[in-house]
């Protein structure tokens, strides 16, 4: 009989040490399963990819678990899936940009306390050359119109995103149902987006947070600007834990709380002045929709 | 060009620097997927050696399936882990939606079946002669099964290298279950997405580069224990 154990020669066996050590190490450094914080100092906050693409997120949260202790799960997805997730109660609290949609939600009885938090605007943008001369334009459905009557190559989020509700409802305004070759549906977050169209040399409708924040890497310029169609509205607002039992209630009303508190709109008003020269989003708590634009 | 140099010069500051982000982002990285290949090799390379050597009713579509999974999107398996793991889904009580743990899931559903197809087609390779004669000599099963490993290492450790490859380049599912949270679930994938999105541009390539890098490492770490007992 021939002894099985010395068919592994000592190399071999040296060899799957290593690799078991390798898997071991990989597997067992702390945190691999990092167990998930205690359900209530955990909040859930489904926004829109302009607040994190724009970087006020990045100033915001850390202050917000600072002072309350709650721990935040930001998850940045286009408005249309934010307030998908609220209306399921997947997430505790919403911050997004598509008014009109968030109202059937606090119709539905699937989010609360809803509050104005800011706002800057939308703009249109697109080539130097401006194929479809819209350049200084004060309406922005007269824009559109005539992008649409010369074909010139507009890029779409596509992704019912509040920016893509708003272009929707631009087209609308404009009579003007697009579609076409020039007429191209990115799929795409806000940055991506406007990367797509200064590539394809195409116009574009941008909030201006995102737009200033990638100016400078994109061959892109703000050719249609301040009509009043054009506001980029911002609301937080809690998913119902009466209607949800496992929403976070307290973490919700905290985050709402703290986004309209005095100290976080200042900070709001002053983000991005330094690096941009203007600030990329105007406070607006404790006013009305209504207000604004004025 | 500017860019990818710059890129490269801001990944090795970043590396040099210690960034505290980006190690954690690359230690997560590490973990994740790391952890997910482990899994998938505790769970596939059994199945694929019992795939091909035994004999049963529905072995060939089994052996289908098998094939199938390991050309799993990403962005599928995300969705239904997704829809597995939300509050009120049917694991909702785990709470495990947005977690390291729910990437580790997601991660090793996609390199399971790569593992195990991989598995399945070294020892499906080896001459069936091999087997008979070691029965002959009086192995036991396990010994059998343990010299039938050894001949296939080549193709398990192949097995390994590509679950691992498959993980650790992945966004889709990763994206979706974990959301890509600043600190808790942000990978080298995810956050290169994000930051291409922000429009910087350096940092992305930055990432992306330290991303290869790691692969790279690992892969060569593998393919020299793969390489090293060939002549033996």
């Amino acid at each position: 009989m021939p002894d099985f154990k010395s068919l592994l020669s000592s190399h071999t066996r040296r060899q799957l040490l290593v690799l078991m050590l390798l898997t071991g190490i990989l597997a067992t450094v702390p945190g691999a399963t990092a167990i998930a914080a205690p359900a209530s100092r955990e909040v859930i906050l489904a926004t829109t990819t302009s607040t994190q693409d724009s970087g006020l997120l990045d100033v915001l949260i850390p202050m917000f678990e600072s002072q309350t202790g709650y721990i935040v799960k930001t998850i940045a997805v286009g408005t249309g899936q934010a307030l998908a997730l609220g209306a399921r109660g997947e997430a505790d609290v919403l911050l997004c940009h598509a008014p009109a949609a968030e109202m059937e939600l606090v119709q539905s009885g699937a989010v609360t306390n809803r509050k104005l938090v800011m706002h800057n605007d939308f703009v249109i943008v697109g080539p130097a050359g401006d194929p479809a001369g819209i350049r200084g334009l004060k309406s922005a459905a007269e824009a559109f119109k005539k992008i649409a009557a010369a074909e010139a190559v507009f890029v779409s989020r596509g992704d019912d995103s509040g920016t893509h509700k708003k272009e929707k409802e631009i087209w609308a305004k404009a009579g003007v149902k697009p579609e076409g070759r020039w007429y191209q549906e990115a799929g795409a977050g806000m940055g991506q987006t406007l990367n797509i169209a200064s590539e394809k040399q195409g116009y574009t409708l941008t909030d201006r947070a995102t737009c200033l924040a990638l100016k400078k890497r994109l061959s892109l310029e703000i050719l249609v600007q301040g009509d009043g169609a054009l506001l980029n509205i911002y609301h937080v607002m809690q998913v119902n834990p009466r209607r949800f039992d496992k929403v976070n209630g307290p973490g919700g009303l905290a985050f709402v709380d703290f986004m309209v508190a005095e100290s976080t709109q200042k900070v709001i008003a002053s983000f991005g002045v330094k690096e941009y020269g203007e600030p990329l989003f105007f406070a607006d708590a404790g006013k009305s929709e209504e207000d604004l634009g004025r | 060009m500017d860019l990818v140099v710059e890129g490269i010069v801001k990944a090795f500051w970043l590396l040099v620097r210690a960034d505290r982000e980006v190690v954690r982002i690359t230690l997560l990285t590490l973990r994740v997927s790391g952890l997910a290949t482990l899994i998938a090799v505790v769970v596939g390379v059994p199945l694929g050696t019992v795939l091909a050597l035994c004999t049963f009713r529905g072995r060939q579509v089994a052996v289908s399936l098998v094939n199938t999974g390991m050309g799993l999107p990403p962005v599928v398996v995300g969705l239904w882990v997704s829809i597995l793991l939300w509050r009120y889904g049917p694991l909702g009580f785990l709470r495990l939606m947005y977690t390291p743990a729910a990437m580790v899931i997601a991660q090793s559903v996609i390199a399971t079946p790569i593992v195990t197809g991989f598995t399945m087609a070294g020892i499906g390779q080896l001459d069936p002669g091999v087997r008979l004669q070691m029965l002959a000599l009086g192995a036991s099963w396990w010994q059998l099964l343990w010299i039938l490993l050894r001949e296939a290492r080549l193709s398990v450790l192949a097995a390994v290298i590509a679950g691992f490859g498959g993980v650790i380049s992945e966004i889709g599912a990763s994206m979706m279950v974990g959301g890509n949270v600043m600190g808790q679930t942000r990978i080298l994938t995810t956050a290169t997405a994000m930051e291409v999105s922000r429009g910087h541009f350096d940092m992305a390539i930055a990432l992306s580069v330290i991303l290869l890098a790691l692969a790279y490492g690992i892969t060569l770490g593998l393919t020299h224990l793969q390489q090293k007992g060939r002549h033996a």
